[in-house]
C-alpha cells in the first residue's frame, strides 16, 4: 500500500487547523465552517477507503494465507534518536483495531463537524463568537486522534495522547468568558496531566528495559516486509528481560506489571476511570458538539485503545488485568449510580459515558486467548464501537434540546416529543441501543461483553448484568423526563421549541441509522485479539442474551412507571432513601474529596510552609545579597575621584602590590 | 634580507595601503569632494574586510619573519578579521557624527587615526619581539588620544584626552620597566627565546621574574581597562565623542586582550603557575566585580557602559586561563560577539546623542513609546551583554565558563562562581536600562520620536543581526575552533 492516502489522513486535518487557525479571521463564519466540514468529509472518503483496503481488499500485506489478519506499518520514519537501539519514530500502523478506529474517528468527526454548523448560531441564524476558532481546535483535535490510533511506537501516542488533551483543553474553554468553563478545562487538564505523569513513567521503565518504542517490537513478531502479526511469544520475550534483567518484586508486584499499572493509569486519567473520573463530568461545559466528539466517542476511549495495543503485554501479568477489571467494574457500578440522580442532561451523558468505558475496560479485564478466542477483547472493541455511535447521536440529540430550549436542565425540558419529533425518535433509537435492546447496535456488543465476563468469573457477570440494568433505568428516566412526564410549558418570552435546521438533523438520522444496524456487523471477522477471524454468532451466548434483555426490560419499565407521567413516587422514593439519593446528586463527594485534599492537606500543609520559607529565607538571602552589594558600590565610589594624580597613585599602587603579594608567596 | 617576508604581513601591508590612500585623498582632493570622504573609508574598508578572507590570506599554518619578530597564522587573521568587522560597523556609525555641521576639523584625521591606531593593534597582535610589540601598543595609543579629543569645543573632550594620555604615558613606563627587568633575565626581547631562556635557566631571580611579569601586566591592563589600572575609563568614555568611545570599548580591548593572551602564554607560559596563575585570578575576580559595583551606581550611558565593559574585560580574561585552543577560541567568539552587543547599545546612544543630545539613563524613560525600534534595539544589547539565551551573549559566556572550568582545579571553580554571581549583578543594570525603555511611565518624554540616518540604521542592523545570527548559529564557535587548532 503506498503511503500517500495514510499521510494525507493525517496532513488534511492538520492543514485545516492552520489554515482556519490563521487565516480563518480573514474569512466568513459561514467559509469557515463548510471549509472545515468538507476537509472533514475529504479526510472520512480516505479513511473509509484505508479501512476498506485494508479489511477487504485481501492484499498480501494485510491478510496471511491462511486469512488472518496483519499488522501492516504504511511508514516509519525514525525522528529522535537515542542511541542505535532506541529510536523515537513517527509512523503509520494499519491493523484492525486501528483500521476500525479511523473509521469511528472520521465518522464522529465528520458528523460533528456538520452540525456545528447549525449548532454554533442563535436562533436568528448569527454565528457564535469564534466560530473560525472552534473550527480549526476541531480539525487539531481530529489530527491528534488520527495519530494517536495509527501511532507506531508507545512514544508517538503518547505525543499525540497530549496533544488530544490539550485540544480537548482548547475546546472544554472555548467560552473562555465562562468562569465555569475556564475552571473545567483546568481542571481536565491538570487530572489527565497528572494521570500521564504515571503513563511517562511506565513508557520510561517499558522501553528502558526493552530498548524500544515501537510496538511491533513489544507485542508481535514479523512475517514479512513491514508486516507483522500479534505474537504472545514475543510478550513472553519482554517479560523473560524483565525477569532476568529487573529487580523480581518491586513493592509487591514485578517490574512489569508497575510499568503496565502505570500505563494503565494514563488510561485511567483519558478514559474516567474512578478515582479520575472527576474531570469528565465538568468537561460538560463545553459546547455540546464538543462533548460528542471528544467527550464521549473519541477521546475518552484512548485508555480502552491503548490498554487494546498492549493487549499481549497485559496477558502476560495477570494482576494488571485484574486490577482493570476491578477499577472497571467499580467504576461502571459508581456513574450508573450517580446518573441516576442528575439533573442536568449533559451530566446524566457524562456518567452514562464513564460507566459505558468501564464495560470495555471490564471487558478487556477479562478478556483471556483460552475463553472463546479471547473473546473479551473483541467485544471491548465492538462496543466501542457501536457506544461511539450511539453516545454521539445522544449527545447531539441533548444538543438539539437544549439548542432548543436554552437550558441544561430536564426540567425547563418535559413533554418535548410533539414539538421535536425527529429529535425524539433518534433520541429514543439511541436510549434503546444504549439499553440493549434487540435489535439495536448496543444489545449486540453489552452481550459480548456479558458473555466474556459469564467465561471469566461469575461475580463479575452478576455485577455487570446488574449495572447494564440500571443503565436501561437511568436512561429511560432521562428519556421519559425530556420527552414525556408532562405537557411542554413555554416560558414567558419565548417561542415554541422545533426540530433544528437540517445540518443538525441529518447527523441524528445517519447516526440512528447506524446505532440500528451496527449490531449486525460480523465483527469478530474484523477485529479479534490475534487477528484470526471467527465468526462471533457461535459464541453468542442466548442464555446470557435473554436475561440481559430481561434486566433491561425490567429497567425500563421501572423508568416507565415512575417517569411516564407526572407523578409523586420518585418523590416519595427520594424521602423514603434520602442518604442514597444526596450521595448520588453530590456525586459521592469526589469532588468535595478532592478540593479537601489539595486545599487542606496540600495547599496549607505542604504549600504554605513552602512559601513561607521562599519569601523569607530565600528571598531574604537574595535582599541581603542585594544589600551588601549596593553598600559595597557605595563605599568604593572614592576610588573614582576623576583626579589623575589619584588614579596614577593608585595604579602604581595596585602593580606594586600585584607583584610583592605575589612575590611573598612565591618565594 | 629576503624581502618575500613581507609577504606574510597581507593584511598589514594592506591597511597601509588603505591609510596612505585615505590620507592622500584627504590632504590632495578639491574640498567638495572631502564631503564623501567617510564614505569612501567605508567602502574601501569593507573590501578590505573581505579581503582578509582570501584563503591565501588566511594562510594554512603558523608563518612568521624577520627572524621570529613576526608571525602570522589562521587563528592571527581570524582575530584580526573579527575587529575588521567591528572598526567597519564603527566606520559606519560614525558617518553620520563626521558629517555633522558641528564637526569643525577636518573629517578624514578621525579615519586616518583610526586607521594608524588599527595598524598598531595588529602589530601588538603578531609581534613576536618586544619592539614589535612595544611600536605597536604605542601607535594604538597615542592617536587615540587625539581621537578622543577630536569634539574640540567641548570641555570634557580634552579632559579625557589629557587623562587618557597621561595615564598611557605612565603605564608605558611601567610596562617598560617590567620589560627591561625581563631582559635583564633572560637577555633577549624574542618571545620565543624569553621563553627558553626561562626554561633553561633555573637560576632566574623569582622575586625579579614576578615584578616583571606583573608590570608587564598592569602595562598591558591599562588598555584592557582591568582594575586596578582602569580609572581613566569612566572618564574617558564619558569625555570622547561616542565613535571614539565605540572604537575604545571594543576594538582596541579586543585587540589588547588577544595580544595579552599571546605574551602571557608565549613568554611566561613555562612559569605560569609558579608565578602568575594568582595574579590572573585576582586581576579577573576584581575587575568583574568592581566593574559590576560601579556600573550599578551609573546614571550618564556613556559612563555606564565603560564600568559594563571593564567587568566584561574581565569575563574575556576568563578564556586566557588554561593555554588551550578551547580557551583562544572562546575568547574570540566572546570578542566577536562583545562587539556586536556593544556597538549596538553604543548605536543606539549615538543615535540619540546625535538628534537629541541626550545620555543620561533618566532620559530613556519611555523611549518604547518614542522610538520603539531603538528600544528594542538596546533591549537586545543589554540582554546579550547580560547573557540570556537565547541571544549570542549568552553562548559566548556560556563556551568561556566552559573552557575556564575544563581546567578543572578547585581554585578555577571558585572563581567561576565568583562570575557567575557577578553575571547576576549585572543582569540588575542591564535590566535598569531595560525597564527604563519599556516600563517607566513619564509625563513628559524627553527623547522625541525621531528617524535616524540610514548609517546609523545600518550599523544597527548589523549589530542586531549578529546578536541574533550568532545566538543560532552558535556552534560558529566550532569553526573558531577548527581554526585556532589549525
Amino acid at each position: 500500500m503506498e503511503a500517500t492516502i495514510p499521510v494525507l489522513i493525517l496532513a488534511i486535518p492538520l492543514f485545516m487547523f492552520l489554515l482556519l487557525g490563521l487565516l480563518g479571521k480573514f474569512m466568513s463564519h459561514k467559509m469557515a465552517g463548510i471549509l472545515g466540514t468538507a476537509g472533514m468529509g475529504i479526510t472520512l472518503v480516505l479513511a473509509y477507503y484505508t479501512a476498506y483496503l485494508y479489511f477487504f481488499s485481501g492484499a498480501p500485506e494485510f491478510v496471511d494465507a491462511a486469512g488472518n489478519r496483519l499488522q501492516f506499518l504504511v511508514f516509519n520514519q525514525d525522528w529522535l534518536q537515542f542511541y542505535d537501539k532506541l529510536v523515537i519514530r513517527i509512523g503509520f500502523l494499519l491493523d484492525p483495531i486501528s483500521a476500525m478506529m479511523l473509521v469511528v474517528i472520521t465518522t464522529i468527526s465528520f458528523m460533528v463537524h456538520l452540525y456545528s454548523n447549525g449548532y454554533m448560531r442563535d436562533h436568528h441564524g448569527v454565528y457564535e463568537h469564534g466560530f473560525q476558532r472552534f473550527y480549526a481546535f476541531l480539525a487539531l483535535f481530529s489530527f491528534s486522534m488520527l495519530g494517536l490510533v495509527v501511532a507506531t511506537n508507545i512514544f508517538q501516542m503518547y505525543i499525540f495522547w497530549e496533544l488530544v488533551g490539550a485540544s480537548s483543553y482548547l475546546l472544554i474553554g472555548f467560552y473562555y468568558v465562562k468562569p465555569s468553563a475556564v475552571s473545567a478545562s483546568k481542571k481536565a487538564f491538570i487530572v489527565t496531566r497528572f494521570a500521564d505523569l504515571g503513563f511517562l513513567i511506565g513508557i520510561l521503565i517499558l522501553s528502558f528495559y526493552t530498548g524500544t518504542f515501537n510496538f511491533t517490537e513489544l507485542t508481535s513478531a514479523g512475517v514479512g516486509e513491514n508486516t507483522f502479526a500479534v505474537s504472545l511469544s514475543t510478550a513472553e520475550n519482554i517479560k523473560n528481560i524483565f525477569a532476568t534483567s529487573a529487580a523480581p518484586v518491586f513493592m509487591g508486584g514485578s517490574v512489569l506489571t508497575w510499568a503496565l499499572v502505570l500505563i494503565f493509569m494514563g488510561g485511567m486519567g483519558k478514559s474516567a476511570m474512578l478515582p479520575l473520573h472527576i474531570w469528565l463530568p465538568d468537561a460538560m461545559e463545553g459546547p455540546t458538539p464538543v462533548s460528542a466528539l471528544i467527550h464521549a466517542a473519541t477521546m475518552v476511549v484512548a485508555g480502552v485503545y491503548l490498554v487494546t495495543r498492549l493487549f499481549p503485554l497485559y496477558l502476560m501479568e495477570g494482576v494488571s488485568l485484574t486490577i482493570i477489571t476491578v477499577v472497571g467494574a467499580v467504576t461502571a457500578f459508581y456513574a450508573a449510580m450517580v446518573a441516576c440522580a442528575q439533573i442536568d442532561i449533559k451530566r446524566v451523558l457524562a456518567f452514562s459515558t464513564i460507566s459505558q468505558i468501564a464495560f470495555m475496560m471490564v471487558s478487556l479485564g477479562v478478556a483471556r486467548p483460552e475463553f472463546h478466542e479471547g473473546l473479551g477483547y473483541m467485544a471491548s472493541m465492538f462496543h466501542l464501537f457501536t457506544h461511539a455511535m450511539f453516545k454521539a447521536l445522544l449527545f447531539l440529540g441533548a444538543g438539539a434540546i437544549i439548542h432548543a430550549v436554552g437550558s441544561n436542565d430536564y426540567t425547563a425540558m418535559h413533554g418535548l416529543r410533539k414539538h421535536m419529533p425527529v429529535t425524539h425518535i433518534t433520541f429514543l433509537i439511541g436510549c434503546l441501543a444504549i439499553a440493549g435492546i434487540i435489535p439495536f447496535s448496543g444489545f449486540f456488543s453489552k452481550d459480548e461483553i456479558l458473555s466474556a465476563c459469564l467465561g471469566h468469573n461469575w461475580v463479575a457477570y452478576v455485577w455487570m448484568s446488574l449495572v447494564a440494568g440500571l443503565t436501561a433505568f437511568y436512561m429511560f428516566r432521562l428519556y421519559f423526563l425530556i420527552f414525556w412526564w408532562k405537557e411542554h410549558k413555554v416560558p414567558q418570552g419565548h417561542h415554541q421549541p422545533h426540530d433544528q435546521p437540517w445540518t443538525m438533523t441529518v447527523p441524528l438520522i445517519i447516526l440512528a441509522a447506524i446505532s440500528c444496524v451496527a449490531g449486525f456487523i460480523p465483527f469478530g471477522n474484523l477485529v479479534s485479539w490475534d487477528g484470526v477471524p471467527y465468526d462471533f454468532m457461535a459464541h453468542f451466548d442466548w442464555s446470557v442474551a435473554a436475561v440481559s434483555l430481561v434486566v433491561a426490560i425490567l429497567g425500563i419499565l421501572i423508568a416507565w412507571r415512575m417517569y411516564c407521567k407526572e407523578n409523586a413516587l420518585p418523590e416519595k422514593m427520594r424521602k423514603a432513601l434520602p442518604n442514597l439519593w444526596t450521595w448520588c446528586f453530590h456525586r459521592f463527594y469526589w469532588d468535595e474529596l478532592y478540593m479537601f485534599i489539595t486545599h487542606k492537606i496540600i495547599f496549607d500543609r505542604v504549600c504554605r510552609p513552602i512559601a513561607w520559607f521562599d519569601r523569607h529565607v530565600i528571598d531574604g538571602t537574595m535582599n541581603g545579597l542585594a544589600y551588601v552589594t549596593n553598600k559595597a558600590s557605595f563605599a568604593i565610589r572614592g576610588l573614582q575621584s576623576g583626579k589623575i594624580q589619584s588614579y596614577v597613585w593608585i595604579y602604581l599602587v595596585g602593580a606594586l602590590l600585584l607583584g610583592i603579594i605575589t612575590a611573598l608567596c612565591v618565594m | 634580507m629576503d624581502y618575500s617576508q613581507f609577504l606574510a604581513m597581507k593584511q598589514e601591508i594592506g591597511l597601509l595601503v588603505l591609510f596612505l590612500f585615505v590620507f592622500l585623498y584627504d590632504t590632495f582632493m578639491p574640498k567638495h569632494a572631502l564631503g564623501c570622504i567617510g564614505k569612501v573609508t567605508c567602502l574601501l574598508f569593507g573590501l578590505f574586510t573581505l579581503y582578509g578572507f582570501c584563503p591565501s590570506v588566511i594562510g594554512d599554518g603558523v608563518v612568521d619573519g624577520f627572524s621570529g619578530m613576526y608571525e602570522t597564522s589562521p587563528a592571527i587573521v581570524a582575530i584580526k578579521n573579527i575587529l575588521n568587522v567591528g572598526v567597519l560597523i564603527v566606520l559606519i556609525q560614525s558617518l553620520k557624527w563626521t558629517a555633522s555641521e558641528h564637526q569643525v576639523i577636518r573629517r578624514g584625521e578621525f579615519y586616518e587615526l583610526l586607521l594608524i591606531t588599527l595598524f598598531g593593534m595588529y602589530l601588538m597582535m603578531s609581534g613576536r619581539h618586544f619592539l614589535v610589540f612595544i611600536i605597536g601598543l604605542e601607535s594604538a595609543s597615542l592617536p587615540l588620544a587625539a581621537m578622543v579629543a577630536l569634539n574640540k569645543h567641548r570641555y570634557e573632550s580634552h579632559e579625557a584626552a589629557a587623562k587618557y594620555i597621561m595615564t598611557a604615558v605612565f603605564s608605558s613606563a611601567v610596562l617598560l620597566m617590567g620589560l627591561s627587568f625581563v631582559y635583564g633575565l633572560t637577555g633577549s626581547l624574542y618571545f620565543g627565546k624569553i621563553a627558553s631562556a626561562m626554561t633553561a635557566a633555573s637560576s632566574v631571580n623569582v622575586v625579579m621574574l614576578v615584578v616583571a611579569i606583573a608590570f608587564v601586566m598592569s602595562g598591558v591592563g591599562f588598555k584592557l581597562s582591568l582594575v586596578p589600572f582602569h580609572l581613566w575609563t569612566a572618564d574617558v568614555y564619558q569625555g570622547a565623542p561616542t565613535s571614539v568611545t565605540s572604537y575604545l570599548s571594543v576594538i582596541s580591548k579586543g585587540s589588547a586582550a588577544f595580544a595579552f593572551l599571546v605574551i602571557l602564554w608565549q613568554v611566561f607560559g613555562t612559569v605560569y603557575s609558579l608565578a602568575w596563575e594568582w595574579m590572573l585570578y585576582a586581576l579577573i575576580i576584581l575587575t568583574i566585580t568592581v566593574g559590576n559595583l560601579f556600573a550599578i551606581r551609573q546614571k550618564n550611558l556613556k559612563r555606564f557602559l565603560a564600568f559594563s565593559s571593564i567587568s566584561q574585560a574581565g569575563y574575556i580574561m576568563l578564556g586566557i586561563i588554561g593555554d588551550n585552543a578551547m580557551g583562544e577560541a572562546a575568547l574570540m567568539f566572546y570578542v566577536l560577539v562583545y562587539i556586536f552587543s556593544n556597538l549596538a547599545a553604543f548605536g543606539v546612544i549615538g543615535a540619540i546623542e546625535n538628534n537629541c543630545g541626550k545620555v543620561s539613563m533618566d532620559d530613556y524613560n519611555g523611549l518604547y513609546k518614542t522610538n520603539p525600534r531603538l528600544a528594542v534595539t538596546m533591549m537586545l544589547a543589554m540582554f546579550s551583554l547580560a547573557g540570556i539565551p537565547p541571544f549570542a551573549g549568552f553562548f559566548s559566556k556560556f563556551f568561556i565558563f566552559t573552557s575556564a572550568i575544563n581546567q578543572g582545579s578547585i581554585a578555577i571553580y571558585v572563581l567561576v562562581l565568583i562570575a557567575l554571581i557577578n553575571t547576576i549583578i549585572s543582569l540588575y543594570y542591564y535590566l535598569l536600562v531595560v525597564k527604563a525603555m519599556f516600563i517607566k511611565d513619564v509625563d513628559e518624554m524627553t527623547v522625541a520620536s525621531f528617524r535616524s540616518a540610514f548609517s546609523e540604521r545600518l550599523g544597527m542592523w548589523i549589530c542586531v543581526a549578529g546578536i541574533l545570527g550568532l545566538g543560532l548559529v552558535s556552534w560558529f564557535y566550532d569553526s573558531l575552533l577548527c581554526v585556532v587548532g589549525l
